[in-house]
């Protein structure tokens, strides 16, 4: 086995703590550490500055503390191609899409583990708060044990082949752990913020980014019933179980989304957030991934949005390559374009994308 | 790992009798040289030793020299400068679309100050024609300014004949020299030239120091203001220390001109030569006969500039491409694109590679091994 002297690791840093303590870690387990910064999207604020320059500014300014050579890349156009598009795509077709998802299965886990295996790397290294297991051969992913932090979500389209050539210094960490190392060594992003939302949007307005690349085709609020209660501006700024900007008014229980009706452009509204038309018993996924073979049909857990707490399913693979999940117990505001991911305990099994709602062994038409 | 320096377009090492020249500078002469006091006087006349020969490197007189903080400040002052003060002679600057980014962004702040610019093209052997240089002469044209050698594909640009066809217009001339000052044979009178930058730190001088030769015959205006120094055009108090580092770099430029020219082309030549023994597939961007011994800008089809310049530097050798975005991403060359278009993908595969003094013909070897190396596993 190579010494880890001889083994070099490039490392995906951000500018954010989490991938300068990787890098850290490394470095001290004497690995030949390599940091790359991708640059995934072009864009200026408002003073013509490049917003990647000041994330850029910290990988370079930690790499110095780190001595360890720095580098960037540019994934601006594969990101857009494969990211991006489907990201406007699934806004279209009225979904609400996981680009962090897809982001990691395209981009991070794959132009970028190609660039990095070119630069003769053995591994490539994130910040994600996930831990890779070699079971005898079997490469599997498990959780982060830092609960919160967890990110298997979003890595749940990567194979146990890629997972080969992964490493995930942070998995064994809690987040305080990982800010409490990153200030015991000065890092200079130790106490800088953690990114919030999409990272191409930021800080900004969702709804008017938008807007810049989607026209908005406003149309009516409607109950299921038929009762109109409104206007919507445009059925992408919505999605399932949501409940601010509706600007319903009145007595009683909140209004929610329940659903969209892209055809006649209506977006159905529901009273009380445990409104039964909320609620579904099982889905369909497409865009399968299993990280290790699974059987037919079997048991395990799921999440269906980040940050959720597990619940028991029954998944049965379909002949088209999609699989139908049954739930153990019913479901709120399960939501079309979203990830659904199975877990076995720890194990990270795979997931897919969440393509249809099914209540009482029927589709939910009007969830979209 | 040894490590192997090829990038000697953008800085070089200084030479050890610069350095030798500049540590007693530093340790003893602290004088201002505006003071008219001993201290001062001795300061003033390291400065004024200096500007001696800067100006005998380029047959000026010592008044038309300015010295400058570098390359970048003496294109400024050069084209703002005269563009400012000869604004009642005209309103329009001609310039190319292959400038050194020094230039080429002054021209276009020029043009948010209300200038119009006129952006020459250039052909794909990364030379500007001086027919359309004469095309774009207006009555109003005050300036041109159009480098000497383009400093990322080493092209030598047809400076007499543009001071040619310049002799009998109003427009001054300036050119960027910092690619050529130190190899090629330099008249400023002879050549037609009015304005001319020259940087130290890439002709192993210290950094932090240039100068713009402006003819006496010019009208220039100031961009800062403060003291009396550089008579007015650059007031600050002058880096003597760095002024007598730069003239020894002058003087060992002048004295070595020919012999240096000649080592950088054989280097240039055994590494090309060399690529070629293992079998490297390359294309040379520019016409190799009118480019400067230092810099070859190679195209190596089938890779990525990103993928090739890390490798370099992961495997000790450095070199460089185009200009990096403030994100540290490599942008795709202006130059190139302007050469081969914006689509060719010479404009995404291709690294510059420059020579000089920390080159030996055994090092440059090597380094065209590794290179080849890099090249055949990344297009395999």
């Amino acid at each position: 086995m190579k010494s880890n002297s001889d083994t070099r690791v490039v490392v995906g840093m951000s500018g954010g703590v989490d991938s300068s303590v990787a890098a850290l870690l490394l470095k001290e387990q004497g690995y030949d550490v390599v940091g790359i910064f991708m640059k995934n999207w072009d864009d200026t604020d408002e003073n013509g500055v490049c917003t990647a320059t000041e994330d850029y500014d910290d990988v370079v300014r930690v790499c110095n503390q780190l001595d360890i050579p720095y580098f960037a890349v540019n994934f601006e156009k594969q990101y857009w191609e494969k990211v991006f598009t489907y990201f406007l795509d699934e806004y279209q077709a009225g979904r609400t899409p996981n680009p962090d998802v897809m982001c990691n299965k395209e981009i991070k886990f794959k132009a970028f583990l190609d660039h990095a295996m070119s630069l003769g790397a053995d591994y490539l290294a994130t910040g994600h708060y996930a831990q890779v297991r070699n079971n005898d051969g079997t490469f599997e992913m498990l959780r982060g044990i830092d609960d919160n932090k967890d990110q298997t979500y979003f890595l749940n389209q990567l194979n146990a082949e890629v997972l080969e050539k992964v490493m995930f210094p942070l998995g064994h960490l809690n987040k305080s752990e990982v800010r409490q190392i990153a200030q015991e060594h000065d890092l200079v992003t130790a106490s800088k913020k953690d990114s919030t939302g999409i990272c191409f949007i930021g800080e900004r307005n969702f709804k008017e980014f938008l807007s810049e690349y989607l026209p908005a085709q406003p149309g009516t609020m409607k109950t299921l019933d038929g009762v109109e209660k409104g206007r919507h501006e445009g059925l992408m700024y919505y999605t399932i179980g949501q409940r601010q900007g509706l600007g319903i008014g009145g007595s009683g229980e909140p209004w929610f989304v329940v659903g969209k009706d892209l055809k006649a452009n209506i977006l159905y509204v529901g009273q009380g957030f445990h409104n039964d038309k909320l609620y579904s018993d099982g889905l369909i996924a497409s865009e399968v991934n299993w990280i290790n073979p699974v059987a037919e049909s079997f048991t395990c857990t799921a999440k269906f949005r980040y940050r959720q707490k597990d619940s028991g399913v029954t998944v049965t693979k379909m002949d088209d390559g999609n699989v139908y999940v049954a739930f153990d117990e019913t479901q709120r505001a399960i939501t079309p374009g979203q990830a659904v991911v199975f877990y076995d305990g720890d194990v990270c099994l795979g997931g897919g994308t969440i393509d249809e709602v099914i209540k009482n062994e029927s589709r939910l038409d009007y969830v979209g | 790992m040894n490590h192997i320096y090829l990038d000697h377009a953008a800085t070089t090492p200084m030479d050890s009798q610069v350095v030798e020249a500049m540590n007693p500078v530093m340790t003893n002469i602290f004088g201002n040289p505006s003071s008219v006091h001993s201290f001062g006087r001795k300061a003033r006349q390291y400065l004024d030793d200096s500007r001696r020969v800067m100006a005998g490197s380029i047959n000026a007189d010592e008044k038309e020299i300015v010295f400058t903080s570098g390359g970048t400040e003496a294109d400024n002052l050069a084209m703002i400068g005269t563009a400012l003060a000869n604004q009642a002679k005209g309103n329009h600057i001609i310039t190319t679309v292959q400038e050194h980014h020094a230039a080429l962004h002054t021209a276009e702040n020029l043009e948010k100050q209300g200038f119009e610019v006129t952006y020459l093209p250039v052909n794909d052997k990364g030379c500007v024609n001086v027919d359309d240089l004469t095309a774009s002469l207006r009555d109003d044209t005050i300036l041109v300014s159009i480098m000497y050698v383009n400093n990322e594909t080493g092209v030598m640009q047809p400076i007499e004949a543009i001071g040619d066809s310049l002799k009998d217009h109003q427009a001054y001339f300036h050119t960027d020299a910092v690619q050529a000052f130190g190899l090629l044979e330099i008249d400023v009178k002879q050549l037609g030239i009015d304005l001319l930058t020259v940087s130290s730190h890439k002709i192993n001088g210290p950094k932090g120091i240039g100068f713009l030769y402006v003819s006496n015959a010019v009208k220039i205006e100031a961009l800062q203001f403060g003291g009396e120094q550089e008579r007015k055009r650059r007031p600050g108090t002058e880096n003597v220390a760095a002024a007598v580092g730069f003239k020894k770099a002058v003087e060992l430029a002048v004295r070595n001109k020919a012999e240096r020219s000649e080592l950088y082309a054989a280097y240039k030549n055994q590494f090309l030569n060399r690529l070629s023994e293992n079998g490297i597939n390359y294309e040379i961007n520019g016409v190799p006969e009118q480019t400067i011994s230092t810099i070859v800008n190679l195209s190596f089809p089938g890779t990525n500039v990103e993928a090739l310049l890390t490798n370099f530097d992961l495997s000790g050798i450095s070199a460089s491409s185009g200009s990096a975005c403030t994100a540290g991403s490599v942008e795709p060359s202006h130059v190139l694109s302007a050469m081969y278009g914006k689509d060719s993908d010479r404009t995404t595969n291709s690294v510059r590679f420059s020579f000089g003094l920390f080159n030996t013909e055994e090092n440059v070897m090597e380094a065209a091994d590794r290179v080849a190396h890099i090249v055949e596993r990344l297009t395999k």
